[in-house]
């Protein structure tokens, strides 16, 4: 069973039909139990940083999502899910997770694309390029396959954990972390047939690493 | 590079399409989801729902579309159609959809844009606006001026002041249609697309006029939009969503390529 980490951080359901679809066992919980019986873990997000690290705290859920990392749980972050998997992000003067090194920013206003100011959030499909970096996560992806994203803040981890990247008027991290602790900022339940693939192939992971 | 989306509308009333939408093979026609997942298999970049059904007891029969699609459709789409509240959001958005569409309900009480960013977040919230071409007066110096009810009802608002106060309240997308170009399939107004997409930061979609991908490619070339929406350029079989994509990237428009 994968558990879908609920801490109130927007609608999760999306991530569960994806799962459903698929015929993967999985369930929406903010229960320690649950959690610690799952083969793998996948940390959505919707929402404000400052408050989901609050719901976190306050819940426990970050010490028990440390807990599982460390003892190996594969665990997959998405969206800002995976900003708070960082050291810190300037939204709402946040710190986050500590999982993996690095911080975030935000799109600056000024950067242009194809000669017009950019749109902020970044909202649309974007492709992502460096599929060598995450073999495993990207099976069967072709190179520069486009995701779907929305969010104005992106990852900034430092260079070991820098896997994938994204052009939006700067290159940024799309994909990072390691083997086993990987995060997205783009919505695989919301990226049609190759983001199924890549909740499939994080699915046939965690199976083989129990 | 952001691609620029490709956007399919669909007309829903009572839980079945007002038109109905021909399909080589067997999708059952008038079936909003089969057609949504037609769609959704020849690339479409996200899908738009319109409701138009008019008794308020019977919307409980979209929320169940709402639903089924998103089991079966795996990239973003809208509902809209009739939403008059915070609590028609939030019936929509919890019955999967990512985004919820508003029109005339926020004409006539913009508030309910800054509500809605504030409850979902302005990524859900986009704002329908319909637009008639008008002589460039005290209540319409843009030339442009927005109308309720497809058109039949002139509110006297400036489209680009609308569209700019749409911003600040918080909406995250704006839905753009000519009353002029609609159903003529001449092309966008592109004057129009240009002048509201150049005003704004948040992307607008441009919609009305669609008669070829030539069009389309014009809209976000010429008149910088994010996206196109397209109604029956697709619903009568004159193109696949495939072949358009491909028209346009011809045209050098960044198009998502692989599904």
């Amino acid at each position: 069973m994968i558990a879908i980490v609920d801490y109130e951080a927007g609608n999760l359901t999306s991530v569960q039909r994806g799962l459903d679809y698929l015929d993967i066992p999985c369930r929406i919980t903010s229960d320690a139990e649950t959690i610690r019986q799952a083969l793998g873990i996948i940390f959505p997000g919707v929402g404000a940083a400052g408050q989901a690290m609050r719901t976190l705290r306050r819940t426990g859920l970050d010490e028990l999502l440390r807990e599982r990392v460390e003892r190996g749980v594969p665990l997959l972050g998405i969206c800002l899910g995976s900003q708070i998997l960082l050291q810190s992000t300037p939204e709402n003067d946040t710190r986050g997770l500590e999982l993996i090194p690095g911080h975030c920013s935000r799109f600056d206003p000024d950067l242009t694309e194809g000669g017009l100011p950019i749109n902020i959030p970044h909202m649309g499909w974007n492709a992502v390029y460096g599929a060598d970096k995450a073999p495993l996560l990207f099976s069967g992806i072709e190179e520069g396959t486009e995701f779907y994203f929305v969010h104005a803040y992106y990852p900034v981890p430092e260079e070991p954990y820098w896997l994938m990247s994204t052009e939006y008027g700067v290159r940024f991290c799309s994909v990072l972390g390691r083997d086993g602790l990987w995060a997205v900022q783009f919505h695989p339940e919301k990226s049609g047939r190759p983001g199924l693939t890549l909740l499939n192939n994080f699915h046939d992971y965690c199976r083989k690493a129990l | 590079m952001l691609c620029k989306r490709v956007i399919p509308c669909l007309d829903v009333r009572d839980g079945r399409l007002t038109k109905g939408i021909k399909f080589e093979g067997n999708v059952d026609i008038g079936d909003p989801v089969a057609t949504a997942r037609a769609y959704y298999e020849q690339g479409a970049d996200e899908i738009v729902f319109y409701d138009i059904t008019a008794s308020h007891e019977r919307r409980d029969i979209m929320l169940d579309v709402v639903d089924r699609v998103a089991s079966q459709i795996f990239i973003p789409f809208s509902v809209g159609g009739g939403i008059r509240s915070v609590e028609d959001m939030r019936a929509v958005l919890l019955s999967g959809s990512e985004k919820v569409s508003v029109n005339s309900a926020a004409v006539k009480d913009p508030d309910l844009i800054r509500r809605g960013a504030e409850a979902f977040g302005s990524q859900c919230v986009v704002l329908g606006m319909d637009v008639l071409r008008v002589e460039p007066t005290g209540n319409a110096p843009s030339g442009y001026e927005v109308v309720i009810h497809g058109g039949r009802k002139r509110m006297g608002m400036d489209a680009l002041q609308w569209a700019r106060e749409a911003e600040r309240l918080g909406a995250g997308e704006i839905c753009l249609n000519s009353i002029d170009a609609d159903g003529t399939k001449d092309g966008y107004e592109l004057t129009l697309t240009r002048l509201v997409a150049d005003a704004v930061r948040i992307p607008v979609i441009a919609s009305g006029g669609a008669g070829s991908p030539h069009h389309m490619a014009e809209a976000t070339n010429m008149g910088h939009a994010s996206a196109a929406l397209i109604a029956s350029i697709v619903h009568y079989g004159d193109y696949t969503i495939a072949g358009i994509k491909e028209l346009m990237r011809q045209k050098g428009v960044p198009v998502r390529m692989s599904w």
